[in-house]
């Protein structure tokens, strides 16, 4: 190798510990599994008590803020402690308004989106200018500090968080009570996120945030400014977990610094790998596998819930490497293990 | 006849050491340059330094009359300079299709407006199929699924989808059998007329010679030798002095 390609590689090396999952096309078979699934969530409140119910809630409100780290380690190839920094904007400002402007669910969820993207741009600028292990690094940094700030601020309750916010409301209608209702609507908005996301990703600025994520010196050579498109997506993916945070609170009515914390950040991230980064479905499911653990699993084995969910990203790391995502694939089709492994075989050709 | 590229005492390296050490070179508009040299002289440093892969340490790159040196890849690239790199690069996950549509759907951005001066671009995908339909038959393969030749005729491809004025070749027949050389060497000739100015960095000489007006010889990060490739090929002792081989 010469010095040169030394140093192009270098370049690409510098994200090579990102591991990221391939570009993958849904075929036809994908809204004949999308219809009886969202037609199973949308019947689950009908014959579901209001418990498991307000688990689901909760695991569709993670499940955005899923999306969003999958958005950013996925497809960007940006691993990402720092999401739960902007879903608790998310939540702070949806609370917010409910305590003091509207109960209307639909203006909290467009205002916490809002206050994400704000904060996102407001922090991002510094952080995507870094890959790899540093972005990662920097995005924890993000994360403590907006954790210690609503942990400290008493304009926002301080370590006791916020309380006493008024059941979400729609379109001036009366105020949502029934776990069902409110499930309702956290469904319908986490579908539109889905599907906003999903067609993101199948965008051409999707297939540029792949090329970034493959090959970041090539797609400078051909006239593009990874930076501009990693910043572009990191603004998108707050706005994304700042409208997770909103659904979270329109449930909670509830929001306080333990909401933001590394804790949340770390099972966000769990839920990508153990789900299939890349893949938009499997982290959805990673969340839910990651929280029924945590919170309902937990109760069978003596608390210890965290312990469950250490040997199940264990197994999942040397069983199914590419999450719950990588059992679908057809058995004999090669899939690059990520940047580095294309790398390699550009090398061997 | 007027250069698309001219490089005037161009020195650049990596943290600190001298790898160019004050090329001047230039290449008249429409002509195939070949740039020849032993391994390590700096052949592969000299393109990605014009393409601002690498940063000068000082010297002067002008394409077209505006000078680059200095500037990064993405400024070069739109101001009409593409690499085909050596080793393919092509990106690994995506199909046939999105690898040519990643380079295409950016200049057509560049045609909104966001780079005045850049006339319409005269490539197309359809195009590139034209030229190379074995792409167009593996379009919806992966990067990885190619063969080497592939992998070379897609790099290329790519590379004419930025309607390149300057097209900078590393070892194109790197890797590759000698009946896949002839092929990416007949797309490589199938592109004299329209006016591209290329570097061809080569270490197979016969392809060389076949592609390239002119063969210039570099030499510890020097040009040492400039001449036509009719006049290089009937020198065989300078050739030998230059190259170890004739």
């Amino acid at each position: 190798m010469t010095a040169a390609s030394e140093v192009e590689s270098s370049y690409e090396r510098q994200d090579g510990d990102v591991v990221a999952g391939p570009a993958r096309r849904r075929g036809p078979r994908g809204p004949l599994v999308a219809v009886p699934v969202i037609a199973l969530l949308v019947a689950a409140p009908l014959v579901l008590g209001p418990y498991p119910v307000t688990t689901m809630t909760r695991i569709l409100a993670f499940a955005v803020l899923v999306l969003s780290v999958d958005l950013l380690t996925g497809i960007t190839g940006l691993p990402t402690l720092g999401q739960a920094a902007y879903f608790g904007v998310g939540g702070y400002t949806a609370v917010l308004t409910g305590l003091h402007v509207t109960s209307d669910a639909a203006v909290q969820v467009v205002a916490a989106l809002a206050a994400g993207v704000i904060a996102a741009a407001a922090t991002g600028w510094v952080a995507v200018r870094a890959r790899g292990i540093v972005f990662l690094m920097l995005t924890l940094a993000i994360g403590e500090s907006v954790h210690q700030v609503a942990d400290t601020w008493k304009a926002v309750g301080g370590s006791n968080g916020l309380s006493g916010m008024p059941p979400i409301s729609l379109f001036g209608g009366p105020p949502i009570i029934a776990a069902g209702f409110v499930y309702w609507w956290v469904l319908a908005v986490a579908i539109v996120v889905f599907a906003a996301v999903a067609l993101v990703a199948r965008s051409p600025y999707g297939r540029t945030l792949r090329g970034v994520r493959d090959n970041e010196a090539r797609m400078r050579a051909l006239g593009y400014r990874p930076t501009l498109a990693r910043f572009g997506v990191f603004c998108l993916a707050g706005g994304v977990a700042g409208a997770g945070g909103a659904l979270w609170v329109s449930q909670a009515r509830f929001i306080s610094p333990g909401d933001l914390g590394f804790e949340i950040a770390a099972l966000a991230l769990l839920s990508v790998v153990i789900g299939g980064r890349g893949s938009l479905w499997g982290p959805c499911l990673g969340a839910a596998v990651v929280l029924l653990v945590r919170d309902n699993l937990s109760a069978y084995v003596g608390g210890h819930g965290p312990l469950v969910l250490g040997c199940l990203f264990v197994a999942v790391v040397f069983l199914v490497p590419r999450g719950l995502a990588g059992l679908t694939a057809p058995t004999g089709v090669r899939r690059p293990a990520g940047p580095a492994g294309a790398h390699r075989r550009e090398s061997a050709s | 006849m007027t250069n698309s590229l001219a490089v005037r005492d161009l020195k650049a390296g990596y943290d600190g050491t001298t790898v160019l050490d004050g090329v001047d070179f230039t290449v008249p508009t429409g002509t195939v340059v070949a740039l020849l040299g032993r391994n390590g002289v700096g052949k592969s440093t000299f393109l990605h330094t014009v393409m601002g892969m690498v940063k000068p340490y000082s010297g002067s790159v002008l394409v077209d009359g505006r000078e680059l040196a200095g500037s990064p890849a993405h400024v070069a690239a739109r101001h009409g300079v593409a690499i085909v790199p050596q080793g393919r690069r092509v990106f690994a996950p995506l199909t046939v299709e999105e690898n040519l549509h990643i380079a295409a759907g950016h200049k057509h951005g560049l045609k909104r407006g966001r780079s005045p001066g850049r006339e319409p671009g005269r490539w197309t995908v359809a195009r590139i199929y034209e030229l190379m339909p074995r792409l167009a038959e593996r379009r919806s393969n992966r990067g990885d699924q190619l063969s080497g030749g592939e992998q070379q005729m897609l790099a290329i491809g790519r590379a004419l989808l930025r309607d390149p004025r300057l097209l900078l070749l590393d070892e194109p027949s790197d890797g590759l059998a000698p009946a896949v050389i002839d092929q990416v060497a007949e797309v490589l000739a199938g592109l004299r007329g329209e006016g591209i100015a290329s570097v061809l960095v080569e270490q197979d000489l016969h392809l060389a010679f076949r592609l390239a007006d002119e063969v210039a010889v570099m030499q510890k990060g020097r040009i040492v030798h400039r001449s036509s490739t009719r006049e290089f090929r009937t020198d065989r002792d300078r050739a030998h002095a230059l190259l170890g081989v004739g």
